[in-house]
């Protein structure tokens, strides 16, 4: 695509990329601590991933700021608005996930401080599944690349899968020992975080597509009611 | 300067089926394969397209795309032009505007235009107002009175200038000027409202307030304005064209056009990357 002729704008722009970038990055690395934590019971892990958390917040609010000034000083159209549009969005879905990776480091300490209550095997299947499409629908924001955000869309039913598979499992482990319980639950959250960061990265994935084409793929059902209301 | 083709005027931009909103409604000016030369030189190359009744009509394009002569086509202004050549069929209200027969005073009644810089008559406001309908044959000064009163309160403009009708129109201010010649223009009860750059001499509220004129006046009037100012096209149009070295690269819903242009060179000038 050509450069806008003002050369201050294109700077904004790309700024504005960069920041959701380092954003991502971050984000993906919390996730990534935080299940390292899980799986090798180290809490100081899961504290420096708590402690990282106002980095997120702070980038939020920068992201938010580059959007309004854009908004409001350039009047963007087309393509950019939709870049515009698309970075106001999902930085929302990328400080929820810092969130979510927050939750999971300190479930992470509750657990360690009893013992094991069996040998994790679906959860890092899971973590793996939504940290890939987490990368994926980054990717596929910095490519401006529809088909690649739509194979995190396709990827969501499997975590999905997954999470409901691992929640019949603990329900046996509770129901067989109630003391069992508080692990088997804080599990069964740390499951229902990563689904939660699936969800989100699937968000980050839709509205990648519209940024790409211009077309809103979410809520098909709504917007297929729409349609039969307004014929034509 | 346009370039010379030496092909013939293939339409690379193919009049495109106008999407939903704009082919919905039923048209008022129909143009068909126009083609202009100013000389030898072509101005306008093979534009199609359907403006729709009671709505804004919007063209954009940077200097020189073609977009003030494409206006000035719709009443025949071009006609004034030495050496201008043009081709293909312009239909207002269902009537081909280059037939013979017509008298192009009744279609300068029919098509009303507003120009860049206000321009109103070394005249009173009231005799501003009432020229079109005297010319026309107005009836009785009671009549005309009405007409004035409407005009002048069509225009926004009324409430202004009530308590000084037979003031030099010369003492008002550029935007009051400019929303003066707008009830000039609609004092003979036009079809359709030309206008060419209306607030590009204007403040920032004045333009503000000749754009809620527009949103008024699409119920009486078919309007179709040429803008240098693409928030002034996304703010008060209906429905835009985008016009380039004489083509109509582009013409659908405004709100579409600025949101999802399926031109490459729409979207280039729309977000600002001119070439």
């Amino acid at each position: 695509m050509m450069e806008h002729t003002s050369r201050q704008y294109e700077l904004d722009l790309q700024e504005l990329k960069e920041e959701i970038l380092l954003l991502g990055g971050t984000v993906e690395e919390m996730i990534d601590s935080a299940m390292r934590s899980i799986l090798s019971r180290d809490p100081d892990l899961a504290r420096r991933v708590i402690a990282s958390d106002p980095k997120v917040d702070a980038a939020e609010l920068e992201v938010d700021h580059l959007c309004l000034n854009l908004l409001a000083l350039r009047q963007p159209a087309a393509s950019d608005l939709r870049f515009i549009a698309t970075a106001l969005k999902i930085v929302t879905d990328l400080e929820r996930i810092g969130d979510l990776a927050v939750n999971i480091s300190e479930r992470s300490i509750e657990l360690n401080e009893e013992p094991p209550l069996k040998p994790y095997i679906d959860i890092p299947r899971m973590a793996q599944a939504a940290a890939t499409m987490l990368r994926q629908a980054l990717d596929a924001f910095v490519k401006r690349d529809p088909e690649e955000a739509r194979a995190v869309l396709a990827a969501d039913d499997a975590v999905d899968k997954l999470n409901v598979q691992l929640f019949r499992e603990l329900l046996t482990y509770m129901i067989e020992e109630p003391k069992n319980v508080s692990r088997a639950l804080r599990i069964t959250f740390v499951a229902k975080y990563l689904e939660r960061i699936a969800d989100h990265a699937t968000n980050i994935a839709q509205m990648v597509i519209f940024m790409c084409e211009g077309r809103d793929v979410r809520h098909p059902g709504v917007q297929a009611a729409a349609a039969r209301r307004e014929p034509g | 300067m346009p370039e010379v083709r030496i092909r013939p005027a293939v339409k690379v931009s193919a009049p495109r089926p106008a999407p939903s909103a704009a082919s919905a409604d039923p048209s008022m000016i129909e143009i068909e394969d126009l083609t202009l030369h100013y000389g030898t030189k072509p101005a306008l190359k093979g534009i199609s397209m359907s403006i729709p009744k009671n709505k804004v009509t919007a063209f954009i394009g940077p200097s020189g795309c073609g977009k003030t002569t494409l206006l000035r086509c719709l009443n025949r202004m071009n006609d004034l032009i030495d050496g201008v050549r043009i081709e293909g069929r312009i239909r207002i209200g269902g009537r081909e505007i280059h037939d013979g027969s017509l008298d192009v005073i009744d279609l300068r009644k029919r098509v009303g235009m507003v120009f860049q810089k206000s321009n109103p008559f070394p005249k009173s406001i009231y005799d501003n107002v009432a020229y079109g309908p005297r010319i026309l044959g107005a009836g009785s000064r009671v009549d005309l009175d009405a007409t004035v009163e409407r005009s002048l309160g069509a225009a926004a403009l009324w409430d202004e200038v009530r308590d000084r009708l037979h003031e030099s129109a010369l003492r008002l201010s550029g935007g009051q000027q400019q929303r003066l010649c707008i009830a000039r223009a609609i004092a003979v009860e036009p079809e359709v409202l030309l206008m060419d750059e209306p607030c590009s001499a204007l403040d920032p509220i004045a333009t503000a307030r000749i754009e809620e004129l527009m949103e008024e006046l699409k119920a009486r009037y078919t309007i179709v304005v040429v803008t240098h100012n693409m928030q002034q096209a996304a703010r008060a149009s209906d429905v835009t064209g985008f016009l380039l070295l004489g083509e109509l690269v582009e013409f659908g819903e405004t709100a579409t056009i600025f949101t999802t242009p399926r031109d490459r060179r729409t979207e280039d000038y729309i977000t600002g990357r001119f070439g």
